[in-house]
């Protein structure tokens, strides 16, 4: 097994880790010019951030280890109710609050994922909308504790690291969320590129293969998914103390659907991929349901149609086509 | 004991009515190998179009449910000719997020002309008139969902085991290569298998619309409801839908009326250890 896969990890490492740091370069100017250049939408950036983080824990279990699934709120909404009751009940620190937030998003990611990755296909996908619908249903239950329909409001946070307190206009959130999204990135950017995310591509193209050369496969993709649970979380958390409130919509089916339109619109695979399809699809959602808000699932119905029958490697890929095309012509 | 019993009624009608739903699905399923998350719209369209014919045309009840289900049929047949050939051939995200795409325009459609309340269908005087059955009254409506059901079921038996159609569709079910390279006109089976699909859902959409009320978001909130149904009862089995379809329809009902707080949570928890334990369903075969 070394034979095979050693020589192609040494050479892919000796140049990603700063020869492909370029998206995160990109993502910190975005953000520096976003910040001055819309000073009165940073409450929606902030939520294109937060999103961009959702998305790419999304990433890392479709996009490199070929895991479909329809129920990746789960782990949002756990890290956003984690996240709400510990900064109401025990201590309002933003980064403690982080940190339970994906304490909490990586158990049920862990917990879920030992039973649904034993199955495939459809089964994986009923058995992630059911765990989905389950959380829905107790945090509805359980009233005393999440509040039940009414959420959990009034969630307020102290100053992170004592000394920036969150602002009216939303500017320390946003910087805030920024940095979340460039660590994450970078995390998931050294998870890729190491030998754990090579096993990753190896299953996502033959599980059978990286079976027979001795890769254990249910252990790598249970432990992928509870990273992404991980992270996931951290982005329910991360919702859930910017906005101030937690609701049951945390759990809503569409949230699961989005962040998979948002993914597979940029290009699944590619950490960039899910930066640019959510920065898209988010953008489009605004415009289109500031416009429009009742027929805005027009629009995201005919983007999907487009995206699978036309662009089946997402938006990132439309460059490489249209210089195939001009060739040929 | 009656109270027993009229949850054992109201489970079975349920049952009933999911099975007329899935089993369109489940068949299409088992013929195409395609996961259709959008099924439940016919449903839905169904539905729709009775609430237009009963409420806002004020037509009788009986020639409103068979317009609505010949009309679902109608948009049904073109949207397999067009659409969902070309999406057989996607691999399994490909279907889910076009058919997740299809099921959005779906809804967007019935919103946008008939807004996002709920859509009554008039039913007929006699639905709510009780029957006596000697040990227990009983809604007739609930008698005429538990005929039907059992009218389908024979109706589809006989279609699939007795007719030639029945055995084009099996011999597809079982394996499409050999059946077309056996001079099976396999694309129009599938054509024939997804209106009939559609006609049934439509069917169940409309006269379950008491038990499952119709807007225009009903294919969503449905869906996992009727996939499991397809799942336990295992791909293009009729018989493993009738059976799952009641067996989760009673369980569910029970679980709602005795345990009123956690009954759904124990519902789904169910679902996904059996899910787990048997991956290909109850009487599915593997693969």
């Amino acid at each position: 097994m070394t034979d095979l896969v050693t020589p192609r990890v040494s050479t892919r490492r000796a140049i990603p880790l700063f020869g492909s740091l370029w998206p995160i370069a990109i993502v910190i100017l975005a953000a520096f010019a976003a910040f001055f250049l819309f000073p009165y939408d940073l409450a929606f950036l902030t939520r294109i951030v937060i999103m961009m983080v959702f998305v790419l824990s999304f990433d890392l279990i479709l996009g490199y280890a070929g895991i479909a699934t329809l129920g990746h709120a789960a782990m949002y909404g756990c890290g956003a109710y984690a996240a709400g009751l510990f900064a109401l009940h025990i201590s309002p620190d933003p980064l403690v609050g982080l940190l339970i937030g994906a304490t909490a998003g990586a158990l049920i990611g862990w917990a879920s994922g030992l039973v649904l990755l034993r199955t495939h296909g459809m089964t994986l996908l009923i058995i992630s909308i059911a765990v989905t619908m389950v959380l829905q249903e107790a945090a509805s239950k359980a009233r005393w504790l999440t509040g039940g329909a009414d959420g959990l409001p009034g969630i307020s946070v102290s100053p992170i690291l004592g000394f920036f307190e969150f602002d009216f206009v939303g500017q320390v959130a946003f910087i805030y969320s920024v940095c979340v999204l460039v660590a994450v990135l970078v995390l998931c950017h050294v998870l890729v590129s190491s030998p754990f995310g090579l096993a990753l591509r190896g299953i996502k193209n033959s599980a059978s293969r990286m079976r027979a050369i001795g890769t254990p496969v249910y252990r790598r993709k249970v432990t992928v998914y509870t990273i992404a649970g991980a992270i996931a979380g951290i982005a329910g958390a991360l919702a859930a103390q910017v906005t101030g409130l937690v609701g049951l919509e945390v759990f809503n089916f569409s949230l699961s659907a989005d962040v998979m339109v948002m993914l597979i619109l940029g290009g699944a695979g590619r950490l960039y991929g899910a930066l640019i399809g959510t920065l898209i699809f988010m953008t489009v959602h605004h415009v289109a349901a500031s416009i429009d808000p009742f027929n805005w699932l027009f629009v995201i119905g005919f983007m999907l149609l487009v995206v699978v029958f036309a662009l089946p490697d997402g938006l990132v890929s439309l460059p490489a086509r249209l210089v195939r095309f001009l060739r040929r012509a | 004991m009656s109270i027993i019993l009229s949850i054992l009624v109201d489970g079975i009608a349920y049952g009933m009515i999911l099975f007329m739903i899935s089993v369109g699905l489940s068949i299409t399923m088992g013929l195409m190998r395609i996961i259709n998350l959008a099924h439940g719209g016919f449903a839905l369209f169904g539905g729709a179009m009775a609430h237009v014919l009963t409420i806002r045309m004020g037509m009788p009840f009986l020639g409103a449910f068979l317009l609505s289900v010949l009309g679902v049929v109608v948009i049904a047949a073109p949207l397999e000719r067009l659409l969902y050939r070309h999406i057989y051939g996607f691999d399994e995200l490909g279907q889910v997020l076009a058919t997740v795409g299809i099921v959005f325009l779906m809804i967007a459609t019935v919103n946008l002309f008939l807004g996002s309340t709920i859509l009554a269908i008039r039913s007929p005087e006699v639905f709510t008139t009780a029957v006596n059955l000697g040990f227990k009254t009983l809604p007739f409506h609930r008698v005429v969902v538990i005929a039907s059901g059992m009218v389908l079921l024979a109706g589809l038996w006989l279609l699939v085991e007795k007719t030639r159609f029945g055995i084009y569709l099996r011999a597809a079910v079982d394996n499409r290569n050999a059946a077309a390279s056996l001079g099976i006109d396999t694309p129009r089976v599938y054509l024939a298998a997804f209106s009939l699909g559609a006609g049934l859902a439509a069917t169940g959409g409309i006269l379950g619309a008491e038990l499952l009320p119709i807007e225009a978001y009903y294919p969503l909130r449905y869906m996992v409801l009727f996939l499991i149904v397809v799942a336990v009862g295992g791909l293009g089995s009729v018989a493993g839908s009738f059976f799952a379809a009641l067996g989760l329809g009673i369980l569910d009902t029970f679980g709602r009326y005795l345990l009123p707080d956690i009954g759904p949570i124990f519902f789904f928890l169910a679902i996904i250890m059996l899910l787990a334990l048997r991956p290909n369903g109850l009487l599915g075969r593997a693969g």
